[in-house]
């Protein structure tokens, strides 16, 4: 803070504040990337097949069964979906964050994992897993009771199956956003509780569960909207199992002959039910203050659970079979041996799959490449935007700032499928023809990376208290001063953290990818997706366990460049 | 996509009936019929042409594994020209072509496609190049190519049933397509689907037109598990994931009981649904050359006997000698191939077929 003392006074007098500029021009970018493609959404949902305006479209979808089911499977979907996550990771969470359970940060790095895996594959995973017949554990379980052949413990083809499988891949972003918010409140508030006399889980119940809740509420909503927009496990098993997600069958609706008036008008309930729930959300959150990273905090202490933080470390564990630890261990099975659905033994070993993957597809390579590159592009330019937002926003910085917010939140309202197909219609017509390279795909990930960007930079700065910016400002420094100099070392943590969500959010992308890729602009998602309509359940695994190791080696680092930076909580002297 | 004619369009304009791939003519009211152009060879001019353009990019709906060993064969015996494999189910390699030549993206040199309808509608639209390779000249009969040059007949599969025989003793194996609807098969079926693999709508064409709608409904009540490329059941069936498929790809069932897997082919009774997968060659090719190359490699007696021997297609080249083991084909009974007969229906049976099987 001696530091804006220290610069010369005429520059400080005349300091121009260029937040209105970047304002624009960062409305000018959302309203290209979400504005230009939601338009042509809507225009098609209106309109019949020669351009006539029509509400034809919509007496269709209330109409034809084969499409309203698919949009009731999809709620009830999410809806579940989002419920077991919070039951499983809200405690979870907390259990990291302050209790005294040992392995805390090693059950940490196991969801990340879990994070880092693609829906997609986990479902594939889980087909080796748990198909009725072939799966590895009906397997076990028909060898272990004596069961007869066609009898089976788990139908991963099944409704069930499909939520259990996206609850096993959306789960971490309920438990990333409550134990973010554990870390981040400070333990004053917990220790005047105790001090009070409350006892441990009075403390718990009336003072950190309250101070959490904002991040529980906005897990379970991005939980239910990564599930209801969720397009690569429901084609997985869904399929299989005889039924329709709303994603599915906006997908079949694009397969020759395509319908794209049915399918946007088929996507906008999702739009206007996610628009709602984010009004709800405000509405519920909105009135109250959050800010607890002031400039006097102190570390939590930690909840003793005596004999208890071992059952709770089991329990952690029990979780983390599914997303995690079956998982792979199905994939390295499947990746060294002849037939993906039997255990590796001496006589069916075999390094044919991983030589088939690396010299005999010819899309491997280039596969590899665009990911990477996108991956890292996405990832940077996203987390800059999604920085500049949120400071706009939280800080009410600007005139505006709220259709800015809702500008950056409204693509998690659209499947990625249905976001490919108006990124299609723009930019395969002039003046912006981008299609077939890698800039249309860079502008779909973008898109669909902002609203967990944004969600994760916002609710970082609500933490952070203005009280720091204002004395840098009464201290002279300008907005973009006090920006750079107060906030952003501050931030740096959820930077990297953002950086990283975005990064593995990006590189495991199917849904809009799917409808964007040509053979030129290929992404490993696409090749796994391909790979896995013709059955070749091994090469995906080879493929998958690349994936793992090159996503865990960027988070590892990124959380190495965190740990080296030292401690990032203010601390007062 | 606006403004696409449907194929359904197309067809009306220009006389349906006319059209066949079997008589080897394109008749339509507006088009003039070219004859063929004379058949190429392959010379050092144009292998030289080739490396200059140094790749050529397959889009295929063949087997994956097939589809890279018949380009691995391609650059041991060219080398300097790499092969790109593009391959998806035949019904998106359409839809992708169509997608891509209607934002004037022209990425793709060589086409095989295993629903011959699409190149009745690429032939229509002007996107195919007539090219003629000296081997389907001179040893493919006439009923394998077309007239004015544009495409030939690549592969010939089957879409067969067959069983897994570690759960299905060879006495109590389905003979017919009316055995699958004992209820002893209900829970226990797997297939493919017509809305993504060309090699199913075929099949399913001829299925609905020999056995009728009638008989898909009550196969629809099997409690089928549904897949999506005509390349995968086979591979569940391996698995031992289901006991029996109703369709899928002979040539994957080859490849599985000749490695050893636990598969068992089966010719029904009511005949076995043909599928003909053609090779054409695009106009506006950004690799002319290497894809004239590539193309008269592949219906070359060389590459011909490879996609017979490691990848168990049936070819109509004279010279190929099929392997021991398998039914030869012209014991086997198979239904009537249509391809225009499918181009006509293919939007009405994609609707019918995910009415009756929710999917």
């Amino acid at each position: 803070m001696t530091i804006a003392v220290s610069d010369p006074p005429a520059r400080m007098t005349h300091g121009f504040d260029y937040t209105k500029l970047v304002l624009y021009g960062i409305a000018l970018v959302l309203c290209v990337l979400i504005v230009l493609p939601m338009s042509w959404l809507i225009y098609y949902a209106f309109v019949d097949k020669n351009g006539a305006f029509t509400f034809g479209n919509f007496v269709t979808l209330v109409n034809d069964p084969t499409l309203l089911d698919p949009l009731i499977t999809t709620f009830t979907l999410a809806f579940s979906t989002s419920l077991i996550c919070c039951i499983v990771a809200a405690p979870m969470g907390w259990l990291v964050a302050r209790t005294d359970m040992p392995l805390r940060r090693t059950v940490r790095l196991l969801v990340t994992a879990s994070f880092v895996t693609p829906p997609f594959l986990g479902a594939i995973a889980w087909e080796l897993l748990a198909a009725p017949n072939s799966g590895l554990l009906n397997k076990i379980y028909r060898v272990v009771t004596g069961a007869a052949a066609d009898e089976h413990l788990l139908n991963i083809y099944s409704f069930s199956g499909l939520i259990f499988v996206i609850a096993c891949y959306t789960f971490p972003y309920v438990f990333v956003l409550v134990a973010n918010a554990l870390d981040r409140t400070p333990g004053e508030l917990e220790d005047a509780s105790s001090i009070l006399g409350g006892s441990t889980w009075v403390t718990a119940r009336r003072v950190t569960i309250p101070l959490v809740l904002p991040a529980i509420l906005a897990g379970a909503l991005v939980a239910f909207l990564q599930a209801m927009t969720l397009f690569g496990s429901p084609a997985i098993l869904a399929l299989p199992a005889g039924f329709h997600t709303m994603t599915t069958k906006i997908w079949s609706l694009f397969q020759y002959p395509p319908k794209p008036e049915l399918a946007a008008a088929a996507s906008l309930p999702l739009l206007i039910l996610t628009v709602l729930l984010l009004r709800a959300e405000h509405m519920i959150l909105g009135r109250r203050s959050y800010a607890v990273l002031g400039g006097k905090n102190s570390d939590p202490r930690l909840i003793r659970l005596g004999w208890m933080r071992w059952a709770a470390l089991a329990l952690c564990f029990i979780v983390l079979l599914n997303p995690v630890f079956l998982p792979y261990a199905a994939l390295f099975n499947a990746t060294f041996s002849k037939v993906a659905s039997q255990f590796i033994t001496f006589s069916n070993f075999t390094f044919h799959n991983i030589h088939f993957v690396l010299f005999e597809l010819s899309a491997t390579k280039l596969a590899l490449y665009n990911t990477f590159v996108l991956g890292i592009a996405t990832a940077t330019i996203g987390t800059v935007v999604a920085v500049v937002i949120s400071y706009l926003t939280t800080r009410e910085a600007v005139s505006g700032h709220r259709a800015l917010g809702f500008l950056a939140t409204a693509p998690v309202a659209i499947p990625g499928i249905v976001l490919g197909v108006g990124l299609f219609l723009s930019y395969t017509r002039p003046p912006f023809v981008l299609y077939g390279t890698l800039w249309i795909l860079l502008l779909a990930f973008l898109t669909l990376a902002m609203p967990a960007a944004y969600q994760q930079m916002q609710s970082a700065l609500k933490a952070i208290h203005p009280e720091l910016e204002d004395a840098s400002r009464i201290l002279g420094a300008t907005r973009l001063k006090a920006l750079r100099q107060i906030t952003a070392p501050l931030l740096r943590t959820s930077v990297i953290a953002t950086w990283c969500f975005v990064f593995v959010g990006t590189i495991r992308e199917l849904s809009a990818a799917v409808m964007l890729f040509t053979s030129e602009t290929k992404v490993i998602s696409v090749l796994i997706f391909d790979l896995n309509e013709s059955g070749d359940l091994a090469a995906i695994s080879v493929l998958g366990l690349i994936m793992l190791v090159v996503t865990s080696g960027i988070v590892a680092l990124a959380n190495r460049l965190r740990l080296g930076g030292g401690s990032v909580r203010l601390r007062d002297n | 996509m606006h403004g696409r004619l449907s194929r359904r369009d197309v067809l009306k304009g220009s006389g349906a009936a006319a059209l066949s791939l079997s008589s080897g003519t394109l008749l339509s009211s507006t088009k003039v019929i070219a004859a063929a152009p004379p058949a190429t060879a392959v010379t050092l001019a144009l292998i030289e042409a080739a490396k200059k353009e140094g790749k050529v990019v397959y889009y295929t709906s063949v087997d994956l594994p097939l589809a890279e060993k018949i380009a691995k064969a391609f650059e041991a015996k060219y080398p300097g020209v790499a092969v790109r494999v593009e391959r998806t189910g035949a019904e998106r390699v359409f839809q992708r072509i169509g997608q891509e030549y209607g934002s004037r993206i022209h990425a793709v040199d060589v086409v095989n496609s295993s629903d011959a309808a699409h190149f009745i509608v690429w032939a229509r639209d002007g996107l195919l190049a007539p090219f003629v390779p000296e081997d389907v000249a001179r040893h493919y009969p006439a009923d394998h190519k077309d007239a004015d040059g544009l495409f030939a007949t690549f592969r010939i599969g089957l879409s067969i049933i067959a069983y897994n025989t570690n759960t299905v003793k060879a006495e109590e194996a389905p003979r017919s397509f009316a055995d699958l609807l004992d209820p002893k098969w209900a829970g226990k079926i797997v297939k493919a689907h017509p809305g993504y693999s060309g090699t199913i709508l075929t099949a399913t064409f001829q299925l609905a037109r020999d056995l009728g709608w009638d008989y898909l409904e009550k196969l629809g009540r099997q409690r089928i598990m549904q897949l999506q490329s005509a390349s995968d059941p086979p591979k569940k069936l391996a698995l031992g994931e289901r006991a029996v498929q109703a369709d899928g790809n002979e040539y994957n069932i080859f490849q599985i009981k000749e490695s050893g897997g636990p598969v068992e082919p089966v010719y029904a009774a009511e005949g076995t649904p043909l599928v003909i997968g053609p090779n054409g060659l695009f106009k506006n090719a950004p690799n002319p050359n290497a894809a004239r190359l590539f193309q008269c490699f592949c219906f070359s007696a060389e590459c011909q006997q490879l996609i017979s021997d490691v990848g168990g297609q049936r070819s109509v080249h004279p010279w190929i000698k099929e392997k021991a083991g398998r039914k030869p084909f012209k014991d086997i009974k198979t239904m009537k191939e249509d391809a225009a007969g499918v181009e006509k229906a293919a939007e009405d049976i994609k609707v019918r077929y995910s009415k009756i099987f929710k999917v």
